[in-house]
């Protein structure tokens, strides 16, 4: 493979602990060396440009069943933005659910490298891993999701952490899976019969559990077998004025537990898009930011990670195993709502959104992400996310990136709002002058998040002997600049690499990469008793043979990237 | 001594069965016997081994008869003729594996093609109404394990679907529904009485095309509003009735099929049966489901979906994909006269499409890719026989209510024969030489 050296940069790596020093970046064979290993190297010139790891996305919905569904019934989405094929570029299109051609152009684009679709219903597993076959350049992985199966509901009602544990490692095979998701633990069941449950103590019908005892149960089995992720979750109570209660309560069952597995991280819980879960008040007229409580706990407790959700006040698709907020969505603002229950395993909802600055709570979703990011006292352990595509389109992550980055860009949207005023007092962003430096940018965005999954012995730095994934942005440090000129940099990234071959050269992609698919497999010791409980669900209960449940590698899952864990000690 | 392969996938219609068993020969070029399937699916693997199956394609000269050619030729006189097209049609993709769909996308994005799938005539206008209105929706085994009210709503799955009621709908027992169709009440609605009729508790004999009112109907009944004396030709004691029946299931299910959806309303009957099963949704738990015919054409949709963005009547000729159904589907664009050539995959236009459009194929250059002979091959210059998805090559297809399902290979195909994908893959390296890319 071709060698590379990235000369003259300013350099941005937390891990290395490189605060913007001109340094010189070296590529042999798809990995970082040192510059002494290269013998005849293809320079690259990053003078006066910013260059980081390829980011890493920790939470995404960009294949799978529901995504799909978004985009085939949203011709709407499709409006102006459709492009041709262009040079090795496939047809290109879709806004807020861009078709998985463009989902790996734009990210690249973006200088991301890896990204995590975030809830894979596992029926579905071979759906999501066709488009993630379908998706260029970036590494994927999938996030099976587990808190409204029955398995794991009927294990953790009696806490069999171990049964709950094999079976993990089960389906994570089954469905090559990377990491334990759990979404609305126990109300997505109850969405079966058109109910809820809305805090962490309402119990499941039939089931006889609480979402406490599911949520709690997970994050043991997920230690017990020390996967690299830690457990993923979107707690219940959604979207809803008052619900910051509920997440404190959520973030609470994670004391006491301590990570596994050696693989890094620190955290034994990450929850997503807490944005959707910081509010306040008990109505949309006193609906307000509870977000100091809630990044109180995150900074005083080192074992929870966050990603912030963060609205972009764009027209949007919502979609999430969460049924029935989706259903409660759809009352609320009467679009197009389309809805999927998975038998034994799950459901989801997608409806179309408009987050629109002129009303008053979108506006105050708006402030809250921010003030969550604003907030955090170790940006390793707060990432940015727009929980793509329900808070916003992932290629909004500059704009994301520039708010956080300049107090003018914020204050001015804060001052632009119809409602300007009611937002100011119901928020407390106006209040904050924290602006993020590159350096805590490249946390939020590549060191923290690899860190987080598990990952930081691929990505997320420019240490020698990682994967060589970097981007190079057309952004100077040390020169006066307008915020907008943020936003435009990382939106176009001048060059980028993925695993040692160059993507973008000069802005033009000019390769389909090589993109793999990052699955877990865990060893466990031999458990009978779930392997008869698996062969008796699917004789008696799943419409498809147990035979024909597990995911082939051939055609799914073409170009895998395997990370055994072994947990038979 | 034979083999039997067990978990075998039956490539017929959209309930995708995966319980078949399937003895071969031990040398697995010949399929003996066929367990479990339906008389359709039984046939469609048996008809793998019919002695007068073509194994080479063929021609068609101009008196009418039929010259051998080579699958190197074929190959060339399809890329030719994509090639040099303006605006290719390249219909049907319902009858094959998700595999070949990805690779006549690119093909299609290369030559500007239409892509079109069968749901143009059968459920187009249930996708319009999702894109209209959305959709509840839910798994096979959701029915299976929930549902204690089932509506079927304009299809007879006793002969168009026939193992969907004893695998899915009414017979089986599930995790909350052990009384299997005991507990459950079945509504059927057919201007006909049908088989399926026969074992439904109430069958309402529904005026041929007034579905729209008496879906609309059953909307104001759930209210509890005053009705006219008779909707649709149904009394309105009937009709308050079955919506007490509805609204007092704890999970009702509506099935529907081509007779509300190709007959006179099309897609706005599909908007009010999805409002009717979003009403449900404020008194119990409700979703709806359409019967997909073909056994893949709900992949050939997830396919474009992923791909372009859209599931059927796809126009990629501007070099960018576009979608407007009545101007972008098959048939309007074969009678209009605007595609100049036309490519069949996996489906049969010459016995379903109106004879005005089949004669339009005719006129035009033409290649049909099938294993059968059919009233479509008849009217192709080209006729491609291939090796049979889901008995002589594997590859994923979709089911009715979305997932997919890996369908196996159980029987070598005849020597020499192409599967679809390795057809389009040499055509698609083919057109790439001519375009110079």
């Amino acid at each position: 493979m071709a060698e590379y050296i990235i000369k003259n940069g300013f350099v941005f790596d937390p891990v290395l602990g490189i605060n913007g020093d001109k340094t010189d970046v070296a590529i042999k064979d798809g990995k970082f060396v040192e510059t002494t290993q290269l013998a005849n190297p293809k320079t690259i010139d990053a003078t006066g440009m910013t260059v980081m790891a390829g980011a890493v996305d920790i939470h995404a919905h960009v294949a799978g069943p529901k995504v799909n569904t978004g985009r085939n019934f949203r011709p709407e989405d499709k409006l102006f933005n459709c492009t041709p094929r262009r040079g090795v570029e496939r047809m290109q299109g879709g806004f807020s659910v861009p078709t998985t051609f463009k989902t790996g152009y734009d990210y690249a684009r973006m200088g991301y490298t890896t990204v995590m679709e975030a809830a894979m219903p596992p029926l579905y597993a071979r759906h999501t891993h066709e488009e993630i076959r379908d998706t260029p350049i970036i590494d994927q992985a999938a996030f099976p999701v587990f808190g409204n199966n029955w398995f794991v509901l009927e294990y953790l009602k009696n806490n069999e952490i171990e049964n709950t544990a094999s079976y993990i490692a089960w389906l994570l095979r089954a469905t090559k899976g990377y990491a334990v998701k759990v979404v609305n633990p126990g109300g997505t069941e109850a969405w079966g019969w058109g109910l809820n449950c809305e805090n962490i103590h309402d119990p499941v019908p039939f089931f006889d559990i609480t979402p406490a005892q599911i949520v709690k149960g997970l994050i043991e089995a997920n230690e017990y077998l020390g996967l690299p992720h830690s457990m993923h979750v979107h707690a219940n109570n959604l979207g809803n004025p008052g619900n910051y209660t509920t997440t404190l309560d959520t973030f609470k069952l994670s004391e006491g537990i301590k990570p596994r597995g050696g693989w890094g991280r620190d955290q034994v819980m990450h929850h997503t898009h807490v944005q959707f879960h910081s509010y306040g008040g008990d109505n949309w007229g006193n609906f307000e930011s509870k977000s100091p409580e809630i990044m109180d706990y995150v900074n005083s407790h080192d074992n929870i990670t966050i990603d912030i959700g963060q609205v972009t006040l764009d027209e949007t698709t919502t979609m999430t195993a969460d049924g029935p907020f989706e259903h409660h969505l759809t009352e609320l603002n009467h679009l197009k709502w389309a809805n999927t229950d998975v038998e034994l395993e799950t459901g989801s909802g997608v409806v179309p959104y408009v987050y629109s600055p002129t009303i008053k709570v979108c506006a105050i979703q708006w402030a809250i992400g921010l003030e969550l990011g604003l907030l955090a006292k170790d940006p390793m352990r707060v990432f940015i996310t727009t929980d793509h595509p329900n808070a916003g389109p992932f290629i909004r992550y500059p704009r994301v990136i520039k708010w956080l980055m300049s107090q003018q860009s914020r204050e001015e949207m804060l001052n632009g709002f119809k409602h300007s005023e009611k937002v100011i007092d119901a928020t407390h962003l106006m209040g904050i002058d924290r602006e993020l430096s590159l350096y805590e940018i490249a946390q939020m965005t590549r060191a923290g998040t690899a860190k987080a999954l598990g990952l930081g012995h691929m990505y997320g730095s420019l240490k020698p002997g990682l994967e060589a994934d970097v981007a190079v942005y057309d952004f100077n440090p040390e020169q006066e600049h307008a915020p907008d000129d943020i936003e435009k940099a990382f939106g176009n990234a001048r060059h980028l690499f993925k695993t040692g071959m160059q993507i973008i050269n000069e802005g033009e992609i000019v390769s389909n990469g090589n993109k793999r698919t990052l699955w877990v497999n865990a060893r466990v010791n031999e458990n009978p008793q779930v392997m008869r409980d698996v062969k008796e669900k699917f004789l008696r209960y799943y419409t498809v043979t147990q035979n024909n449940y597990e995911v082939a590698g051939h055609h799914y899952v073409p170009n895998p990237y395997v990370i055994e864990v072994d947990a038979t000690q | 001594m034979t083999k039997t392969v067990t978990d075998v996938v039956c490539p017929f219609c959209g309930t995708l069965c995966d319980d078949l068993e399937v003895v071969v020969s031990d040398d697995g070029k010949q399929l003996l016997e066929v367990y479990n399937a339906c008389a359709i699916g039984a046939e469609k693997f048996l008809h793998s081994q019919a002695e007068d199956r073509l194994t080479r394609p063929r021609l068609q000269q101009e008196d009418g008869s039929w010259k051998d050619v080579t699958y190197d030729e074929a190959i060339e006189y399809t890329a030719q003729m994509l090639a040099s097209s303006t605006k290719p049609l390249m219909y049907g993709w319902s009858s094959t594996n998700c595999e070949a769909q990805g690779v006549g996308s690119e093909i299609g994005e290369i030559t500007g093609a239409v892509m079109d799938n069968t749901a143009t005539v059968c459920h187009g206008t249930s996708l319009i109404a999702v894109q209209d209105i959305g959709i509840p929706h839910c798994t096979l085994g959701e029915v299976k394990n929930r549902a204690d009210r089932v509506v079927f709503w304009g299809c007879n799955p006793a002969h168009a679907h026939p193992r969907h009621m004893s695998r899915y709908s009414i017979f089986p027992r599930g995790f909350f529904t052990g009384k299997g169709h005991k507990g459950r009440k079945v509504i059927v609605i057919d201007p006909r009485k049908t088989d399926t009729a026969n074992v439904a508790d109430v069958h309402l004999q529904i005026e041929q095309g007034r579905d729209y009112e008496l879906l609309d109907a059953l909307r104001v009944a759930f209210k509890g509003l005053p009705l006219p004396d008779v909707v649709a030709g149904i009394p309105k004691e009937q009709i308050y009735e079955a919506a007490e029946v509805l609204k007092s299931g704890r999970f009702v299910i509506i099935f529907f099929g081509m007779g509300v959806t190709q007959s006179l309303g099309k897609n706005h009957n599909i908007d009010e049966a999805i409002a009717v099963t979003r009403d449900l949704n404020e008194y119990t738990k409700a979703a709806i489901m359409p019967m997909r015919g073909h056994y893949n054409v709900t992949g050939s949709g997830a396919v474009w979906g992923w791909q372009f963005g859209f599931p059927f009547a796809v126009d990629l000729s501007r070099g960018f994909a576009r979608y407007n159904p009545g101007e972008t589907t098959s048939n309007d664009l074969l009678r209009r006269g605007e595609v100049d050539s036309v490519f069949v995959l996996g489906s049969d236009p010459g016995a379903h499409f109106p004879f005005s459009s089949v004669k339009k194929i005719s006129e035009l250059p033409s290649v049909c890719i099938d294993p059968h002979q059919t009233p479509t091959t008849a009217v192709c210059k080209l006729h491609v026989p291939v090796a049979f998805v889901g008995v002589e090559i594997g590859g994923c297809a979709y089911r009715m209510d979305n997932v997919p399902i890996e369908t196996r290979k159980v029987v070598e195909a005849p020597e020499g024969m192409m599967t679809d994908e390795e057809f389009l893959e040499k055509v698609l390296v083919r057109i790439k030489e001519i375009k110079g890319e």
